[in-house]
């Protein structure tokens, strides 16, 4: 390593969050979760948030391009990609343009000088070729204006990949200065891009270069003279692993499956945000999972309801546009009493809506979204690494109560990442399937026939799959009579089906553990009920008002639907309810609906999650009400 | 050649074994009744355990009939069996798996799973009742309805072109086709009987009268007096020939003709019908001209076409094997740790 000319200032930070911004093919994703791997390894707390355009390649240098990753990393626990930028790493004027808003004032702008001439200028919309960067309307900010590009090419001289693929190591360079920035080495990377290009070591040499170039030019340079630190986190002692919530949906499926002795099989059709978790799931098949990519959405559900049917566990996921398509074969698994997860990875909608960007906003479709009275249990996840767990409790009790269970996570979550302290397998909740045993064919009957819809005490039938033999029985979407599953008209019979169907959704929720607050005191003035991604925001909000003197709890719902009994005593020991959601309201609506309370709600339909001060505000001004 | 009164009209006698406890339900004097009665003698030749068979339909007055047999079956939602059938297949690929349609259920709402299913090859025995009706809606057109049908849903004669439901099915690269009919009760067993057989998505059209909505619809091919004249009972490795032998049909070119063989010509300049060549299949799914037509071609009876290639759940479960073989069957810890991680504490 070349010399340093001056000696640098190494300065402790708390925490920080960096936003790396760039046309969608300037590799940013992979910048951002190279960094945030690195820091995680260090032992750091971190939280990501990417957000992409939903065009793959939309026309470069223009704001409808513009790709980024932020990350909150530090020396103490965090729940979210943090509100404010420190820094904001851009590699053209476009992504400056999009995102100087999130820079918090006086916050560091790493720009690529490269990505501001004229043409990039224009299609940024800067006036007159107005350029931000020297024409001084950004002395509010400490700008670090860096031909990157050039340097790239520089240090990529020597070998032999053309111009276009140089440009492309352009990412690395980037990803080395900010390693060196804060102070972390480049072993991570290294060990990534052996790994990542282990076909191609041209490709693999030039990028090592470029990282190297990158981690060299902020130790040589002497316009940087201060570095930063930020120390490990008091995390839980364990091991840990680096993980997105559509990975952690993935291995909840999996997980669940193998304890519970069945083979998981996987119907999917591709959907912007959910497609990761099929991607996941098919490269484990020697897991015994089985993938299937459906001709349509229908297909999709339909095919899982059949391997279901054969004793396998059948799941499939999709976004909202495609969950509407899969509402009749719900009905049709709830009304079979089989096995199912289906899994809705939310986008902002209506209609195709906005299919990169989150929201909350399919939640009554989850409870309500199916003709006739078709309770099907609602569970949401918080946080990418409680993907896994609510997955895993989503498998559980389609299994064991023998019902369609709808997951809800969306993508702010399904593509964030976090630090997870992973299970062992061993100490895994275990999963039986109420598998019927072969006395069943002649005891369960009056006239010594098997009855395939008599319930236990919890409501939940006997599962008789095909081979099982005496326990041949017909099953399907028309109403049956009660305890033979035949056809049957008769309108008492039915009443009685309907109430039993529902009956056995409510117990779901008796047996799971107490629900406790997530954070905050017990009762007081006032309650922020959140459910699903809004978890983060809300958290941090009410840490800081508490430690403002406020008395304010939170409690996160996992489960939707049915509610829990406890939840009626717990809103009833706080004077207000706030309910902040990324839709129009609709939790609020069936929290008032349910319980007669005057929950009032904070709402944010702009396809992007809450901060905490944004929380915080609200809270603040309920309380002064 | 059975006679059509061979067939049972109105209540069907149970098969002690494979029939279910509950009462048919379908009108007196439909079609479907000889189809199941059929079903069942095939069952009860064959001698399979019940268990080890399940039957998936769909929607509308074929898709009752799983309820009828005493092995599992499934009655789903309209259109979607195939996608049904296709997940079940891949987790229990031993079972014997068939799957009951219609007209409607399978061409129209459910046209583009059954597509599908038939490029994966799916192992399935598909039963299409091809009614030319919708029954159980009391008597809309149907996607394979002649064009000017007069219906409930079409005073003035139906507008839409049907479809030719082998064309269909040889153009999305189905292995196996064949077409029989409600009212020939041997060929139809005979055909039943190949279709499970063959390894791959079996296709067979069964030309079905819905007698409340749509009767006649095929009695120019049902009707003694009528039936030589209309009829190709095609055979593997047989010169097609129809009216009792009277007259075959001879290729010119790509152009199937009628050849009079009463008056001189001869068998050997005769097509032979080979199931296994694909490019002749699609000239004999086309044989499908209106009746009423001068000089119309018959309408081919028989399997049409058999090809054998893998199915998707063989290839689908040859990868889970092989991954398994590769990697080692799948460590649930290794999985949860996904390989790098790192220690606090």
């Amino acid at each position: 390593m070349t010399a340093t000319l001056q000696p640098k200032i190494v300065e402790q930070r708390q925490n920080v969050v960096i936003l790396f911004a760039g046309d969608s093919g300037d590799g940013i994703q992979l910048t951002g979760s190279q960094f945030t791997d690195n820091n995680a390894h260090f032992g750091n707390d971190v939280s990501t948030f990417p957000n992409f355009p939903a065009e793959i390649r939309a026309p470069q240098g223009t704001l409808a391009g513009v790709s980024g990753y932020q990350l909150q990393f530090g020396s103490v626990e965090l729940f979210t990609p943090g509100d404010q930028c420190d820094v904001l790493v851009v590699m053209n004027a476009a992504a400056l343009k999009a995102n100087i808003g999130k820079l918090k004032q006086s916050g560091t702008i790493i720009a690529n000088s490269d990505g501001f001439d004229a043409k990039n200028l224009k299609l940024a919309g800067y006036i007159d070729k107005d350029d931000p960067l020297t024409n001084g309307s950004l002395t509010n900010y400490s700008l670090h204006a860096i031909d990157i590009t050039k340097m790239t090419r520089n240090a990529l001289a020597e070998t032999t990949l053309g111009m276009k693929e140089k440009d492309r190591c352009k990412n690395m360079f980037v990803l080395g200065f900010i390693n060196w920035m804060y102070s972390r080495d480049l072993k991570n990377t290294e060990l990534f891009l052996t790994s990542k290009f282990a076909k191609k070591p041209d490709v693999l040499d030039a990028n090592r270069k470029a990282l190297l170039a990158g981690y060299n030019y902020g130790d040589t340079s002497e316009t940087f003279t201060t570095r930063f630190e930020v120390l490990p986190a008091p995390m839980p002692k364990g091991e840990y692993r680096s993980i997105t919530g559509n990975q952690g949906a993935a291995l909840g499926l999996i997980a669940a499956a193998q304890k519970a002795g069945l083979d998981l099989f996987y119907g999917s059709y591709p959907i912007t945000p959910a497609s990761d978790i099929l991607h996941e799931l098919s490269r484990h098949k020697n897991f015994g999972v089985k993938t299937f990519q459906a001709e349509d959405e229908i297909a999709a559900i339909c095919s899982a309801i059949g391997a279901s049917y054969g004793g396998g566990l059948g799941a499939t996921a999709s976004s909202g546009p495609g969950i509407a398509l899969k509402g009749e074969a719900m009905g049709l698994a709830f009304m079979l009493e089989i096995p199912l997860v289906i899994i809705n990875v939310q986008r902002g909608g209506p209609s195709t809506g906005l299919p990169t960007k989150t929201e909350q906003a399919d939640l009554w479709q989850a409870v309500h979204g199916r003709n006739g009275e078709a309770p099907i249990p609602v569970l949401a996840a918080s946080s990418p690494t409680d993907c896994f767990e609510v997955m895993y409790e989503a498998v559980r009790i389609a299994v064991e109560h023998m019902t369609p269970v709808i997951f809800l996570s969306d993508g702010y979550i399904a593509n964030g990442a976090e630090p997870w302290r992973f299970p062992k397998a061993a100490d895994l909740k275990p999963i039986t399937p109420p598998f019927a045993t072969p006395e069943l064919a002649t005891k369960n009957g009056p006239d010594g026939k098997f009855l395939p819809y008599e319930r236990d005490a919890n409501g939940v039938r006997p599962w008789a799959i095909p081979g099982m033999k005496d326990l041949q029985h017909r099953i399907g979407g028309i109403e049956k009579q009660d305890g033979t599953g035949n056809i049957s008209y008769d309108p008492l019979n039915h009443e009685k089906m309907v109430r039993l169907r529902a009956e056995k959704v409510r117990k779901v929720v008796e047996n799971v553990p107490p629900l406790d607050l997530a954070n905050g005191v017990e009762s007081g003035e006032l309650l922020i009920l959140g459910w699903g991604s809004t978890y983060g925001a809300i958290r941090t909000a009410v840490s800081a008002l508490n430690d403002e003197g406020h008395q304010i709890g939170h409690l996160h719902l996992r489960y939707l639907f049915p509610f829990r009994q406890e939840l009626e005593g717990i809103l009833s020991r706080f004077k207000r309810v706030l309910i902040p959601e990324m839709n129009a309201g609709q939790l609020r609506q069936l929290i008032r609906a349910e319980y007669l309370v005057d929950a009032q709600g904070l709402n944010k339909i702009q396809g992007m999650p809450f901060t905490s001060e944004e929380i915080k505000a609200a809270a603040l001004k309920f309380l002064k009400k | 050649m059975t006679t059509a009164t061979e067939v049972v009209q109105g209540n069907a006698t149970p098969h002690p074994g494979y029939a279910s406890d509950q009462e048919v339900r379908w009108c007196p004097g439909c079609g479907d009744y000889s189809i199941l009665k059929q079903m069942e003698t095939v069952l009860k030749e064959q001698g399979k355990a019940k268990e080890d068979i399940v039957f998936i339909s769909g929607i509308g007055c074929s898709s009752r009939f799983p309820y009828y047999l005493d092995t599992y079956g499934m009655h789903s939602i309209h259109g979607r069996a195939p996608a049904i059938v296709s997940g079940l297949r891949v987790i229990r690929p031993e079972l014997s798996v068939w799957m009951i349609t219609g007209d409607g259920d399978s061409l129209s709402i459910g046209g583009n799973h059954l597509i599908h299913l038939l490029r994966r090859n799916v192992d399935v025995n598909v039963l299409l009742f091809n009614n030319e009706i919708y029954g159980l809606t009391k008597g809309q057109y149907s996607p394979t309805s002649p064009e000017g049908s007069v219906t409930r849903s079409t005073p003035m004669g139906s507008v839409d072109h049907p479809f030719n439901p082998l064309a269909l099915c040889k153009g999305a690269d189905g292995s196996f086709l064949a077409r029989a009919m409600d009212r020939d009760p041997k060929h139809l067993r005979e055909i039943l009987v190949r279709a499970d057989a063959h390894r791959g998505t079996s296709l067979v059209e069964i030309y079905q009268n819905c007698n409340v909505f749509n009767d006649g619809a095929f009695e120019v091919f049902t009707e003694k007096a009528n039936k030589p004249l209309h009829t190709l009972f095609v055979e593997h490795g047989k010169p097609l020939v129809f009216a009792n032998g009277t007259k075959g049909i001879k290729l010119d070119g790509m152009t199937p003709v009628i050849v009079d063989l009463a008056e001189g010509a001869s068998m050997d300049d005769l097509w032979i019908h080979d199931e296994r060549d694909g490019f002749k299949a699609s000239i004999l799914v086309r044989l499908f001209d209106d009746q009423g037509h001068e000089g119309a071609m018959p309408r081919p009876f028989g399997v049409f076409f058999v090809s054998d290639r893998p199915t998707m759940e063989t290839k689908l479960n040859a990868q889970v094997a092989l991954a398994k073989e590769k990697k080692g069957v799948g460590n649930l810890d290794d999985l949860l740790s996904g390989g790098r991680t790192w220690t606090i504490g």
